[in-house]
Formats: structure tokens, C-alpha cells, sequence
């Protein structure tokens, strides 16, 4: 029977299946110091041990400065925020959890150190207290964010019961123009289908675009699924996986490395499999995105307008339009191009890769930016991506050009660090979430690429590249 | 956990579509380490004036009167009643912590995000989706609602509708079972798949 690839990896963890409910195995889950605390205590509460400590990987990643912090866990200034950290550490301890602490230097976003340890591999079953685990699907795993309770449940069964989602393939064939990035693909598929368009479905990106795109590329966009509400965003294993895969610390080595690729060659879906849904795609359609309101759903190109609510027939789809305007201080009908910023922040999980940070210094490379920019952060996703940019000489084009240049960590992209907007600031974010007060309250967040981030931190408004 | 088998009150009405979690609870509250006393910061950006940080005696902070969950009308529901897509973004379970604590046992939309949806279930409250024309009427509508989990329906005055909700969950909501405790049930079923996932893929 043809299967798609995520039928195949949901069978391939079937433990058990009961009225089409079905317990599913998890072969890893990632654990940072937000969503854990509370699994912590429901475990030690209910004398529950952990069923198997090796699949369990942790790191602190939300709470962290992105300043000076070599004293470790004590230059967290605010006592909150270094309880958490510190109950993480003594958690990790207690239960015997494998743990990258925060002045490590492969500590960083879990989302970027999964796959840059190795620790997320092609059809594994991984599972995160966080809606962004869906990151790892673009290495062909079974990848899924989940509330604590089952982060509870996963730390004392190895098991997760799930409802299985629709398959929705989303094919997108053609070569991106310059300056295009998975980041504007990402964003102008959700300004497609809304951020309840994937509600339910497992997505499958596939496609002469996708198969061109970099591992790190594939990443930004199964991230970015999430903000489509989909369960899952995954991309067929292919040479370019295992090419990434390999000689990594947690990957396999020697015979078992063959026998794992052998495996790994298998994870598509089948040439004639169904889907519930198909899109399809024109990459040469797809211009650099900005999003103008307060869902990544509302988006437009960089060279777009906001819209205009009186333009709208759908009375619910109108309010939003004139609340998100009115939170976000913008006229309808205004040109993105003309709009002033006043911080710019590179990094999150979305987007702190090194080949983000390759693409941003590029932009930023003999430059200054704007005299009206406040801030202009880039916050690289882990220590391994900082140390690999540094030697690149990454950092010193972006200090040069007067951005600020940062220890790894999620940072202001939910700004629950010390890093965040201030009341009535207008940020260009690399991050995933323009919700309302998402980078600190009453601020104005903007999701761009990190091309376009550079180039509007040069430029003080929003805009494209000038090649 | 908690059970959940009807209820009846009057439902607060907010009137609003894509409500993500953020909005629900805001990020800095989420540096707690405990499962409780989320209540008094539930939607804290649109119930109050000022800027909230944990700590603060929330009695003594400005409320903000147009926010529908500062309408006195609404003190006693348990019901709230909103628009689709509820709950979308950060899978945060401080929100429907927050919701539980602030005493909403029921949420009435027309979609909900999944993780927020599935959320919902560990922590005894009902998330009911009806259409948008019957979300639409409800909003009209100001008298009590009737919620039956076992019937599967939301009752007023007027009218009766149906809901769908998975068997298992219903199962486990009616009767506050513990999900841990039943998984571990399968526990020799786990062991069992796990030799051999570990014998198929020995590289894990």
C-alpha cells in the first residue's frame, strides 16, 4: 500500500492503537526550562522515574542573557528567570537527564542544537514542550511541539497518545529569485492558507524549490508551519540530509551508520500515495515578505501596502484587519517602504542559523546602519553557530556595520530575557511571531528574512535588497 | 485530573478571531515554576492598564473596563465563548492553566489550535467546537448555557446543539482519569516495541 512519509513514520512508532487513538514511541524529546518545571514535579509528586533517561536531551534556552554571563547561571539578573535556569540544572541532576548547561558551548536554541548535535536524526520520533519542535521535521522526522502534562507524560512512558492528522502536500517547484529565502516562502504560504490553514494536518513540502533548498533553509519553513497550525511540517530525506547528518556527535557511526542511511533512503512518501490536500506553488511568484499586523497571516511583499478594512467583505476577517491596525499604529493603504523601525533583531529559532547569519552579513557587509535604529541585535542560535561565524568573520561585519553581537539564546524573540521592545517600538524580527506584545508590550513586531532585516536596519525603514 | 461531566452558566462573549496564547498569558509569567495562580494574569495586556510583571498585587492594579472580562455581569461564567483559531501559537499549558484558575471550565469557538486543544483535556476543561452560524447565534444569545459532556450537546432557552469530541477523551474527561497511570498500563506492550524499534534501528 503506497503511504505517505508521515503514515510511515507514524506506523513505524505504533505502539498501540485504540479507537483510532494511537500510542505512539518517542525516540527523543527536548527539554528546555520553560514547559519542564511542572513535569518535574508531577513526577517526583506521583514517585514516577523517568522510562528511558538516553532519549531525554536538555539545554536552558529561554531565560538566558544574551550578555556578558560567564559567571554562569548567576549573571541572570532577574531572580525568575534564574530559578527557572537553576531548576532545570537540578531536575537534569536529580533525574539523570543529559543536559547542555548555559555556558557550554554547544548550548543554544533547542531547536538549533537538535539537529546541529546530531541528537534529531531522519525518522526519529521527536517531541519538545515547544510549538516550534516542528523544526526538525525537515530532516524527515516525526516532529511535534507539546503542552507539559504530555512532556510529563513522554518523561514516564516513552509514549505519547496522538490523533492522526490529514496529509496536505504543499509543492513548490521553481528556482527563488535573489534574496528570496525560505523565510519569504514560509511567510507567503501562510498569508495563502492563514494561520489556521494547516489546522490538522501533517504537511509535506515538496518539489523542485524544496529539493534545492539547504537543510537550514528546509528548517526556516517546517518552523514556520506552526504559524499555519499545522501538527507537523516535514521534508523527504534526501542526499542533502545525509550529507548534513553525518559525523555529527549524537549521529551514527561505523556499521550502524550504513544501516541507518539504508533506513534513512526510505523516508518519502510513495510516488503514488494520497493526500487529503495538495497545494501548488510558483516559486517565481514569491517576492521577499512583511508582515504588516499582528499574525504572521498578515503579510504582504516589501514593496506591498497595508490593506484597507473597508476593502474586506468578511465582517470577522475586517475587525481583525482594523484591531490589528490600530495596535500596530499603521494607516490602511500605507506603503511597508515607508514605515520607520527602531530595533532590528536577528536570530530565534526561525532564523540564527549560520547560513541566516551568512546572508544577513552579506546584506550588512561596508555598511552602517540607520541613524533612527536604537538597537540592531544579532543573537546567533548556539555557541557552535557563534564560534563558526566568528571564525568566518561574521561578527566583525556586523560590528563594523553597529550591530550588536551576542551570546546564543531565543532572546527577544519572546523577550522573556532581559532582551525586548519597549512601549510603542517598531522592531524588524527575524522570529516567527508578530502577535501583541510578543517582543514586550505595546511594541510593533515586524517578520522579515534576515536579508530584509539587514536591509532595513541599513536603510532605518522597511526594504529590499538594493543589489 | 480534573472531572468534567456538564455545566451550566451564562457564557462570556469575546468577540475576536486567531486569539493566540501570548494573549492568553503573556511570556513573562510563563518564568514560574509552579502549575498554579496563573488566574489573576489571564489576557493581562487587555485587563489591565499598566504593565504587569509576576509578583504584583493584581488587586491594587488599574483595570482596563472595556475589556469583557472586567464586566461584572460576567464575574460568575464558567463558559467562554469566542471566535476561531483560539489558542494558536506558543504551546504553552500556562493558558489553559490561566483559563482554569480565572474558573472557565468550557470554551465555545468555531476552531481551535491543536496543541491548545489538546492541552485543554489534561486540565479538566471542555474546548466545543460548533459552526460559525451557531457560534454566531450564541453571541446574540445572554441566558444560561447548558453543557453536557455526555450527551454532547450546549442547550439554551431556544435550542440544542451537538458537538463532536473523541471517544477517548470524552472517556477520560467524564471520569478525571489519570493518562500516565493508563499508558503505564500497556507498560509490558511498550517494552515489547521497544526491543524491537531498538533491534530494527540499533543506531538509536
Amino acid at each position: 500500500m503506497s503511504e505517505t512519509l508521515y503514515d510511515k513514520l507514524m506506523s513505524a512508532h505504533m505502539v498501540h492503537d485504540q479507537d483510532g487513538a494511537s500510542l505512539i514511541y518517542i525516540d527523543r524529546q527536548l527539554i528546555h526550562e520553560v514547559t519542564s518545571p511542572q513535569a518535574f514535579e508531577g513526577l517526583a509528586l506521583a514517585g514516577r522515574k523517568i522510562w528511558r533517561n538516553e532519549s531525554n536531551l536538555a539545554v536552558p534556552d529561554h531565560n538566558v542573557p544574551t550578555t556578558e554571563r560567564s559567571s554562569g547561571v548567576s549573571s541572570i539578573t532577574d531572580p525568575i528567570s534564574r530559578l527557572q535556569v537553576e531548576t532545570l540544572d537540578k531536575n537534569c541532576e536529580t533525574f539523570e537527564i543529559n543536559e547542555i548547561q548555559m555556558n557550554d558551548i554547544r548550548q543554544g536554541i533547542v531547536h538549533v542544537i537538535g539537529p546541529e548535535q546530531g541528537a534529531t536524526l531522519p525518522g526519529m520520533s521527536i517531541v519538545c514542550g515547544d510549538s516550534h519542535t516542528t523544526t526538525h521535521g525537515a530532516l524527515g522526522a516525526l516532529a511535534f511541539g507539546i503542552g507539559t502534562s504530555e512532556v510529563e507524560h513522554v518523561l514516564a512512558t516513552g509514549c505519547l497518545w496522538q490523533n492522526k492528522a490529514k496529509n496536505m502536500k504543499i509543492e513548490i517547484n521553481g528556482p527563488l529569485a535573489n534574496n528570496v529565502s525560505s523565510k519569504d516562502v514560509a511567510l507567503y504560504i501562510i498569508g495563502k492558507i492563514g494561520t489556521a490553514g494547516g489546522t490538522g494536518f501533517a504537511i509535506e513540502f515538496c518539489g523542485s524549490t524544496i529539493q534545492s533548498m539547504s537543510i537550514e533553509g528546509r528548517m526556516t519553513l517546517c518552523n514556520m508551519s506552526i504559524e499555519a497550525g499545522a501538527k507537523v511540517g516535514i521534508v523527504a530525506v534526501d542526499d542533502k540530509t545525509i550529507s548534513y547528518v553525518k559525523g555529527r556527535p549524537f549521529s551514527p557511526k561505523g556499521k550502524y551508520w550504513d544501516l541507518a542511511v539504508e533506513y534513512w533512503k526510505t523516508l518519502h512518501s510513495d510516488p503514488d500515495s494520497n493526500f487529503d490536500e495538495s497545494i501548488l506553488i510558483d516559486a517565481n511568484l514569491i517576492n521577499p515578505q512583511v508582515t504588516w499586523g499582528t499574525s504572521p497571516e498578515m503579510v504582504v511583499d516589501i514593496n506591498g501596502s497595508t490593506p484597507d478594512p473597508q476593502l474586506e467583505k468578511d465582517e470577522v476577517k475586517a475587525e481583525s484587519i482594523r484591531n490589528a491596525l490600530k495596535y500596530i499604529h499603521l494607516e490602511p493603504n500605507t506603503s511597508m517602504s515607508s514605515v520607520a523601525i527602531d530595533k532590528v533583531f536577528i536570530g530565534s529559532c526561525t532564523n540564527s542559523r549560520i547560513e541566516d547569519l551568512r546572508i544577513a552579513a552579506s546584506v550588512a557587509k561596508g555598511k552602517k546602519i540607520a541613524n533612527n535604529i536604537k538597537l540592531a541585535l544579532v543573537v546567533p542560535g548556539s555557541g557552535l553557530v557563534k564560534k563558526q561565524a566568528e571564525d568566518e568573520g561574521l561578527d566583525k561585519i556586523f560590528k563594523d556595520a553597529g550591530f550588536e553581537w551576542r551570546e546564543p539564546g531565543c532572546s527577544m524573540c519572546l523577550a522573556m530575557n532581559a532582551d525586548k521592545l519597549e512601549v510603542g517600538e517598531r522592531c524588524a524580527s527575524t522570529s516567527n511571531r508578530n502577535f501583541e506584545g510578543r517582543q514586550g508590550q505595546g511594541s510593533f513586531t515586524h517578520l522579515v528574512s534576515p536579508a530584509i532585516a539587514a536591509a532595513s536596519a541599513i536603510a532605518g525603514h522597511f526594504s529590499g535588497v538594493k543589489l | 485530573m480534573k472531572k468534567f461531566t456538564s455545566l451550566s452558566s451564562i457564557a462570556t462573549p469575546l468577540d475576536r478571531a486567531n486569539i493566540d496564547t501570548d494573549a492568553i498569558i503573556p511570556k513573562q509569567f510563563l518564568k514560574s515554576i509552579k502549575k498554579s495562580g496563573f488566574g489573576p494574569n489571564l489576557f493581562d495586556e487587555w485587563r489591565y492598564l499598566d504593565h504587569g510583571e509576576p509578583g504584583m498585587d493584581n488587586s491594587k492594579r488599574p483595570i482596563n473596563p472595556d475589556f469583557i472580562l472586567n464586566n461584572p455581569k460576567y464575574s460568575e461564567a464558567q463558559i467562554l465563548l469566542t471566535r476561531r483559531n483560539f489558542g494558536c501559537g506558543s504551546s504553552r499549558e500556562h493558558a489553559p492553566w490561566a483559563l482554569e484558575d480565572f474558573g472557565f471550565r468550557a470554551i465555545i469557538a468555531p476552531s481551535f489550535a491543536d496543541i491548545f486543544y489538546n492541552n485543554c483535556f489534561k486540565n479538566g476543561i471542555l474546548p466545543v467546537v460548533l459552526s460559525n452560524e451557531i457560534v454566531d447565534e450564541l453571541f446574540e444569545y445572554t441566558g444560561k448555557i447548558v453543557i453536557s459532556l455526555d450527551d454532547q450537546s450546549v442547550t439554551t432557552d431556544e435550542h440544542s446543539f451537538r458537538f463532536d469530541v473523541d471517544p477517548e477523551r470524552k472517556r477520560r474527561l467524564i471520569n478525571g482519569l489519570d493518562d500516565i497511570g493508563l499508558t503505564l498500563q500497556h507498560e509490558d506492550q511498550i517494552r515489547l516495541f521497544e526491543t524491537e524499534h531498538f533491534k530494527k534501528h540499533p543506531w538509536l
